[in-house]
């Protein structure tokens, strides 16, 4: 437990946004994170947003992702 | 063109209403002499030198209509793929539709215009049809059924058999498209860049075989996707598949549906791609002339195969942290999990 | 990630003697298994599964009980696809379904809702299991069926929460936990701080961590770490979404309509106060209180779920596994779920050699 992913939220209004993965968007409840804005990311799980994503630790897992995926290309 | 406004009984009855349905949309739509005798078998000319290739397949897919295809496309590209997978060059077809009591006449178009133009598309000709009509409840709007009769020229012989350790593992496009479409559309998820991959392979294994490389076996990654074939192809050929994740053509859209739902692309159907099993040294020759057809501008060598180990697992995937994982095959439906 | 490994490996070069971490979080069970990780830890490293799988961990009777109201026309049971093959006493719910009974699956519990709301002769009763990350998801949809009028929507509750069963691992005598790689995704509803008690009162730590890999491998390390410094302390190294505090509003939420309960785990018995029991004053929405017949609930002879669970033994020490008990034909709750241990094991760990002993 439990399958969360990190989505870009698109749309916002009240409780009701339309969040986005790769290109993918599906409707979700923003109830419980009421100061994310559009362009935040937030993690959902079952239609619902639990949580916002901080962007500058996101970013540091991007970079550790990042150079491992390079390194692993070394290989 | 016409279609009624809405499938009645009476239009699988066999009498008035059917003579109109077939005369009225079948025929206009799938064009062509031996349909347009309306007997009850097509005779067809002399087959071609070589061995007769006979497939069949039956078609439930929900939605009937889906970004990229329906039910009508879909059942034309199945069948010639099936044929095409086994070297053999697609001619007849035959497709019976089961409908539903009320469905849309509208839909119904949609669909028999969409197995016309594949059947075009695939220089297949529709030679015999049949329609019959079930009461309300008793089917989900339409079924197809068809079968496909092809033929594999003399001296091509592909076979899962001739496969060995140290083959080469090419497929044609990006994997999943057509599942994801299906399941984006079921549970409510938007992706405007996503469509099936529902085509028709003839052509690109025709270029792909005559480029002169020693393609040992073809097979289409349709229902179970990508682990399936790699596993009935182990099971088979007695060698160990050997997947690398990072080389495997994936959308940014079917990741998308994928982590969303939980679930894994290589499971997802295809309706459009190849998997081509390779000699090692003619893998480029193979990767090129797929890539130069338009069908296959998205190819991508994905594997080879080793020597199976006793005990060990038939098919793993080297992932990209450079850990080693098995690839099991489905147990039952795929469905989105919370866990 | 290549860094990560190298550190972890020269962390564990240091440890005086082998440490058994335990991961309570079938998705951790699941990206363990996916990235093929364990075969990448080091040999003084022994990771194992705990009951972190929620399928794995409902008893046998909710199952029946669900399987029991699924039996009434007027109802129609709305589920996480995770259940559907769970076996119960009898059959699973895809059984039941191919049989007639209604029943469908659902993404979220809100899709659950917009059934109920359009189909107004049906009571849709939804399967409430999970653990906190999806509790407040399920008050979530309850508080709208409140605020709309929805008065065919209930549930059947089968939530359950860490801590208590956490306490019951650090006591048992057969286990030897130095250590716990902490639920990423519950931690961002509770908080990690809610895990504290483990260093406070047992001397045992433990670190948030998220599901990639590279998530994954930097929880064991500070773990590993923690075990060469003789420390016991609760870290995060999932800052991006977990905090000390956790998700304020969504734990008010889920305490309006839920209450501790005592709960039965599979493997367990009775945990007092690990489970969610709604409060009396939804009682209109509480599918438990529906008189049906339930048969006495049947664990399957010979299944060890229960040990597999406690982290007392690894699935191929269980008499059915591989044996009767396999993804396809699974006997007991641990196969089912592809989180479930057996089943990660079976499709994943089977072939590694020397795995988990």
């Amino acid at each position: 437990m439990c399958l969360a992913i990190p989505m870009v939220l698109v749309e916002r209004n009240e409780f009701e946004g339309v969040a986005e993965i790769d290109g993918v968007q599906r409707r979700i409840s923003v109830m419980y994170v009421p100061e994310a804005e559009i362009g935040d990311f937030v993690l959902v799980h079952a239609g619902y947003a639990i949580g916002q994503v901080d962007a500058d630790e996101a970013a540091k897992t991007l970079e550790l992702l990042r150079e491992y995926s390079d390194s692993m290309a070394e290989l | 063109m016409k279609a009624p406004d809405r499938v009645l009984l009476a239009h699988g009855g066999g009498g008035h209403l059917t003579r109109r349905l077939v005369e009225e949309l079948f025929l206009p739509a799938l064009q062509n002499p031996h349909l347009a005798t309306l007997t009850d078998a097509a005779v067809l000319p002399e087959m071609p030198p070589g061995r007769p290739a006979l497939t069949t397949d039956a078609f439930v897919v929900d939605p009937p209509v889906f970004a990229g295809g329906d039910i009508g496309s879909l059942s034309i590209c199945g069948t010639v793929n099936d044929l095409a997978m086994s070297g053999a060059r697609p001619l007849w077809l035959t497709w019976a539709l089961i409908l539903e009591e009320g469905v849309d006449g509208a839909l119904l178009e949609t669909c028999v215009r969409g197995a016309a133009r594949a059947a075009e598309d695939a220089g297949v000709t529709v030679v015999a049809g049949d329609t019959k009509v079930v009461p309300r409840g008793k089917g989900d709007r339409l079924f197809a059924v068809t079968a496909g009769l092809g033929v594999v020229p003399p001296g091509r012989d592909l076979s899962d058999d001739h496969i060995e350790p140290g083959d080469v593992i090419l497929v044609s496009g990006s994997i999943g498209d057509h599942g994801a479409t299906v399941l984006a559309h079921r549970h409510d998820l938007l992706a405007s860049g996503l469509k099936s991959d529902c085509a028709p392979l003839a052509g690109l294994v025709e270029t792909l075989l005559e480029s002169g490389a020693t393609v040992r076996a073809l097979h289409d990654p349709t229902r179970g996707g990508v682990v399936t074939v790699c596993h009935e192809v182990a099971g088979r050929s007695g060698a160990k598949v050997v997947l690398e994740e990072k080389a495997v053509p994936i959308r940014r859209e079917v990741a998308g549906v994928c982590d969303l739902l939980g679930l894994d692309p290589l499971a997802l159907a295809c309706e459009g791609r190849a998997l081509v099993w390779v000699a090692a040294e003619d893998a480029e020759r193979a990767l090129n002339a797929m890539q130069s057809h338009h069908l296959g501008t998205g190819s991508a060598i994905i594997g080879r195969m080793d020597a199976a180990v006793s005990g060990a697992p038939p098919v793993v995937m080297k992932t990209r942290v450079g850990g080693e994982r098995p690839l099991d095959l489905l147990s039952g439906l795929d469905l989105p999990r919370i866990c | 990630m290549a860094g990560i490994l190298d550190q972890l490996r020269e962390a564990a070069e240091k440890l005086e003697r082998r440490v058994t971490l335990m991961e309570v979080c079938g998705t951790h069970t699941h990206s363990v298994a996916g990235a093929g990780l364990r075969r990448l830890m080091p040999q003084k490293v022994r990771l194992i599964s705990g009951p972190g799988c929620p399928v794995c961990v409902t008893p046998v009777d909710y199952l029946d009980r669900a399987l029991a109201l699924a039996a009434i026309p007027e109802n129609l049971i709305c589920t996480f696809g995770d259940l559907m093959r769970v076996p119960s006493s009898t059959v699973s719910l895809e059984h039941a379904r191919a049989e007639g009974a209604r029943v469908e699956v659902v993404y979220s519990p809100r899709d659950a809702l917009d059934i109920a709301r359009a189909r107004p002769d049906q009571k849709v009763i939804f399967l409430s299991v999970g653990f906190e990350t999806t509790v407040p998801t399920i008050a979530g949809a309850l508080a709208e069926a409140e605020a709309d009028g929805v008065p065919n929507f209930l549930i059947l509750p089968g939530n359950k929460t860490m801590p208590q069963v956490m306490r019951v691992l650090v006591d048992d005598p057969e286990l030897d936990v130095d250590g716990f790689l902490l639920p990423g995704h519950v931690s961002v509803i509770t908080g990690w701080k809610l895990f504290q008690f483990l260093a406070d009162d047992f001397n045992v730590s433990g670190v948030v961590a998220g599901f990639l890999p590279t998530d994954v491998a930097q929880g064991v390390l500070a773990l590993v770490r923690q075990a060469v410094e003789g420390k016991a302390e609760i870290g995060n190294v999932y800052g991006r979404v977990v905090t000390a505090e956790g998700n304020t509003r969504a734990r008010e939420l889920v305490d309006r309509f839920f209450q501790p309960s005592d709960e039965v785990w599979r493997g367990f018995g009775t945990v007092p106060g690990s489970g969610l029991g709604l409060r009396p004053e939804y009682d209109h929405r509480n599918a438990a209180l529906i008189e049906v017949t339930v048969p006495p609930p049947a664990e399957p002879v010979g299944c060890r779920c229960g040990d597999v669970l406690r982290g007392v033994i690894d699935p191929p020490e269980c008499p059915l596994f591989d044996s009767g008990c396999d993804p396809d034909t699974p006997i007991g709750a641990c196969m089912v779920s592809s989180e479930g241990t057996c089943a990660a094991w079976y499709r994943h760990e089977r072939w590694a050699e020397g795995a988990g002993s």
